[in-house]
């Protein structure tokens, strides 16, 4: 339970980040280029908004909770993708790639509002059983505040009790460093 | 938008000393072949120390003497470096970091180095990197932290982990260069022995400390989180320094010169 929470949040925030990232650094009419390339189980993200001259390329991290540079152990492939917007002022959603987990497949959208994020939402979670349905009722509210606690801090990196590689996987640093990856 | 985010950032992650390490620069040569090869360096250095220090491979210099202090008449500088800092962080510290007594893995106990060599290797790796003039550097070494800001750049913004909650941040500090080093139980359980008792600390859950320099960022964290009750009130007298303590019990509390949002307790050293 615990796992796949904070492995959800790795996603999510890895998602919020690539997002503010894009928000706050493309200049208008931008060309966007993939922060890290995922080839596992990514189907493309969208992006959504009012933005004028706003360019929908997605942006797919490889790996989130695998580790960046291919040097911690191996693990699901994850990937967390957003769409681009050529503003920080804008507004509408972005969804995310979808991530293919041991317990299925993991969607989640962002919504923006004058250029922050107001919502984050589930578009799809594993179900289909009674554990699963836990999961989903207990982790989704959680990665929503998370990700919105993440995002009000903007905070550039953490630091915390010694973390190992396991512990790594599932980090809000582990998100931030893939987010930065090219 | 401001100036930090127009600047090209890029993050390098290595496994490196049992450790994710990532390196984070910003500035207008991050993607270029020669900073990417001064990270390679920063990378190969850390392995290069781990090689020579590191408890948990039997060939290394630390390894094969199996516990023993190193003669410093015999040993490598880096080695009589680190013998000797050692001693002043025993001293500085009131004798609560004390890594002439600690467990070793192979069993039994001894002289064990680790917890003051992170830091210091970190420190002297990050030295290949100091002259790249218009970039800035967060190298997050497992937790522990060391910044450099160009000047007129925007600080860096480090996260503190909630130890119960490792999703949250328990606060937020701004800092343009030095350290922010933390350590406690979060993650690995009760590591941090009383050197006193050899039993292991548990009054305090985390310690974190910003201050200028790494190495004495992490060891004046672990001392503290070794020492328990008093730990505030001795981070508090330590000059150029700041800490926040959380406790067994979740209280959290700050020294008065803490820079986060946290407000400074006051304490009798204070």
């Amino acid at each position: 339970m615990r796992r796949i929470t904070l492995w959800l949040l790795a996603t999510v925030a890895t998602v919020v980040l690539l997002f503010s990232y894009k928000t706050s650094t493309m200049g208008a009419g931008g060309d966007t280029s993939a922060i890290a390339s995922g080839s596992d189980g990514s189907t493309g993200s969208s992006w959504s908004g009012t933005d004028a001259g706003s360019t929908g390329s997605g942006l797919s991290s490889g790996d989130t909770s695998g580790g960046s540079g291919g040097t911690s152990g191996g693990s699901g492939g994850t990937s967390g993708g957003s769409g681009g917007t050529s503003s920080g002022s804008g507004n509408g959603t972005a969804t995310g790639a979808v991530a293919q987990t041991r317990w299925g497949p993991v969607q989640v959208r962002i919504t923006v509002s004058g250029g922050k994020i107001t919502d984050v939402t589930a578009v799809q979670v594993p179900d289909g059983n009674h554990r699963d349905q836990e999961i989903n009722d207990y982790a989704v509210p959680v990665l929503r505040q998370e990700a919105l606690a993440a995002q009000s801090a903007r905070i550039d990196t953490v630091s915390g009790a010694t973390v190992t590689s396991d512990g790594y996987r599932e980090s809000l640093q582990s998100a931030i460093d893939a987010a930065h990856l090219k | 938008m401001n100036l930090t985010t127009e600047l090209d950032r890029r993050a390098w992650v290595v496994q490196v000393m049992g450790l994710p390490v990532s390196v984070h620069l910003r500035g207008p040569e991050v993607h270029t072949d020669t900073v990417a090869e001064r990270v390679e360096r920063v990378f190969a250095e850390l392995g290069e120390m781990d090689a020579v220090f590191s408890t948990y491979r039997p060939e290394s210099v630390l390894g094969r003497l199996g516990g023993a202090v190193p003669d410093p008449a015999t040993a490598a500088p880096v080695v009589r470096e680190v013998v000797e800092l050692c001693e002043l962080a025993r001293a500085r510290t009131g004798g609560w970091f004390d890594a002439r007594h600690l467990p070793l893995p192979g069993g039994g106990t001894g002289f064990d180095p680790s917890g003051l060599v992170k830091g210091w290797a970190v420190e002297r790796a990050a030295r290949h990197l100091a002259d790249l003039p218009e970039h800035d550097l967060c190298l997050n070494a497992g937790g522990d932290v060391l910044l450099r800001t160009a000047p007129g750049r925007p600080a860096w913004l480090v996260g503190i982990e909630d130890p119960d909650r490792p999703e949250r941040m328990l606060d937020v500090v701004e800092r343009a260069g030095g350290a922010v080093a933390t350590s406690g139980t979060a993650r690995r359980g009760a590591h941090i022995l009383d050197p006193h008792t050899g039993r292991p600390a548990e009054a305090v859950r985390s310690v974190t400390v910003v201050g200028p320099e790494l190495l004495w960022a992490d060891v004046y964290a672990t001392a503290a989180a070794a020492r328990g009750a008093d730990a505030l009130d001795w981070l508090a007298t330590l000059d150029g320094y700041a800490a926040l303590v959380v406790d067994a019990a979740g209280r959290v509390r700050a020294t008065s010169n803490w820079p986060g949002t946290r407000a400074g307790t006051q304490t009798r050293a204070a």
